[in-house]
């Protein structure tokens, strides 16, 4: 199954969220569904309620961002590595 | 009078304690995180800070150990299907666009924008104004929230888009304070409930002004009747308005003000009608926050810029305006505030009064407090993080 690595940022709100995690799906979308399973609220982190990718994160697999950032439909397979890391555009502007 | 104030800054919350005379912030709380809003919910005590992440988005902690822990609260999420219509940033570019069709957006949470609580007959009911436009309200002290979708689907909004097109005319314009999120969107940022009938309750909306409903959230009206707007071909206009803050004085609660783009404005009959009280000549007309006294009608405090062009203290100067007299004079209050050298701009919700007791905190990290109603003032900080809101606790 997809290999996820995790920002180490996201363990602040989730405590037990390893730095990666073998999960299962499809899709990218089936991967963050799934971990939204074992960590409970961890879907609103990386999208909004719309099921959009938050804008100031970023998804890659391998080392390419995926390109539905709106419903997040980039296939995944089997020993894929997936990495959900934070946008550095969101370390400047307004807020 | 509060012993306590909650600072909401762009790098966490900080609980400021009074003891022994001497107010002194507590370790930050949510290090390196935006906050911004932060208040105490009087009925049972809990903190609320309003979360703004810009990486992981908005979300709502609070504490019930008095900042001691702090949990998450269940997230404001917009229901499926709510749409609103884009607005464009008024530039050439837009321009170009006017006259194309209307585009609908779905709606996602931007920020949690201010908090309302609700009456002491309504316990766990809090009220959330958000980017972008949406009030929300949770009767369980925060496990679940609710779009309130007669305000989402008001007339001046362009109807329930939930169901489809457009059926009248959006009134309701972005602000500028929503650009930093990406969109031009509207935003809620006042929330008052009257003391006297918790199902009254006005909201301010930038921009398109203040709207009440006085059955719970049933109904809703706009209540903007002497407004005006220097900015539009009729400055008279029911809708575009800018309120900057509005709030009301609890001990007299027909008695609201107003700190608005187009100068300060008050109302003695509960919305309406307002009339202008700004006062150029003494400086009092451009700026974001204005807080009202406890118990008295006629008093209010603010803390004036410039002007809009040019968002900075005047000659340089911090100062604090007061009015007694229901805004027909005001007086300056220096005593204790740096006069040479301010950029300080204050915020709309960093500006709070309770009692005798006056505080404020800046864009550049300064928090100064009154304990004389605002004639002298002392420095809590001057190295703090850009402070989004003060409220005492």
């Amino acid at each position: 199954m997809p290999r996820v690595v995790l920002t180490r940022h996201l363990q602040r709100f989730f405590p037990t969220l390893k730095e990666a995690e073998e999960v299962p799906g499809a899709t990218v979308r089936d991967l963050i569904a799934e971990l939204n399973k074992r960590y409970p609220g961890f879907a609103l982190y990386v999208v909004d309620e719309t099921g959009r990718l938050r804008r100031h994160v970023n998804v890659f697999v391998h080392d390419e961002p995926i390109c539905d950032r709106e419903a997040l439909s980039d296939a995944v397979s089997p020993g894929d590595e997936v990495f959900i890391l934070q946008a550095l555009s969101g370390g400047a502007g307004g807020h | 009078m509060s012993n306590q104030i909650l600072l909401a800054t762009k790098k966490g919350t900080l609980l400021v304690d009074r003891r022994n005379g001497r107010w002194t912030p507590r370790p930050i709380a949510h290090a390196g995180q935006a906050v911004s809003y932060a208040a105490r919910d009087p009925r049972d005590g809990t903190l609320w800070a309003c979360m703004d992440n810009a990486h992981w988005g908005p979300a709502l902690m609070r504490s019930r150990d008095a900042g001691a822990t702090w949990e998450d609260a269940s997230r404001v999420v917009y229901p499926q299907g709510a749409r609103y219509i884009e607005q464009l940033i008024p530039d050439p570019k837009a321009m170009e666009e006017a006259g194309k069709p209307i585009i609908y957006k779905a709606a996602a949470l931007m920020k949690v924008w201010a908090l309302g609580f609700g009456g002491k007959d309504q316990p766990g009911v809090i009220h959330a104004g958000t980017l972008p436009g949406g009030l929300f309200t949770t009767r369980d002290g925060g496990e679940s929230w609710e779009l309130n979708r007669p305000l989402w689907n008001h007339e001046s909004r362009g109807g329930d888009l939930f169901a489809g097109a457009a059926t009248s005319k959006n009134q309701w314009g972005g602000t500028p304070a929503a650009i930093a999120y990406g969109e031009f969107v509207p935003g809620i940022h006042s929330v008052v409930v009257d003391p006297r009938d918790s199902n009254h309750v006005y909201v301010a909306v930038s921009c398109a002004g203040v709207i009440e409903t006085r059955d719970g959230g049933k109904s809703w009206a706009g209540c903007n009747r002497g407004m005006l707007n220097d900015y539009l071909p009729n400055p008279e206009a029911e809708w575009g308005h800018d309120p900057h803050f509005v709030t009301l004085c609890p001990g007299q609660p027909d008695r609201l003000w107003q700190q608005n783009h187009s100068g300060v404005f008050t109302s003695e009959d509960g919305a309406r009608s307002w009339k202008r009280v700004s006062q150029k000549d003494v400086a009092v007309h451009f700026g974001f926050p204005i807080a009202a006294d406890d118990k008295d009608a006629k008093t209010a405090w603010v803390v004036p810029l410039q002007s809009d062009q040019e968002r900075m203290t005047i000659g340089g100067g911090l100062f604090v305006a007061r009015t007694s007299d229901g805004g027909a004079s005001w007086q300056s209050f220096r005593e204790g505030l740096p006069q040479e050298h301010c950029y300080d701009v204050i915020y709309r919700h960093a500006l709070d009064a309770s009692g005798d007791s006056v505080c404020f905190g800046s864009t550049t990290g300064n928090v100064y407090v009154s304990e004389d109603r605002g004639e002298s003032w002392g420095c809590i900080g001057t190295n703090l993080p850009p402070v989004h809101s003060v409220r005492f606790a």
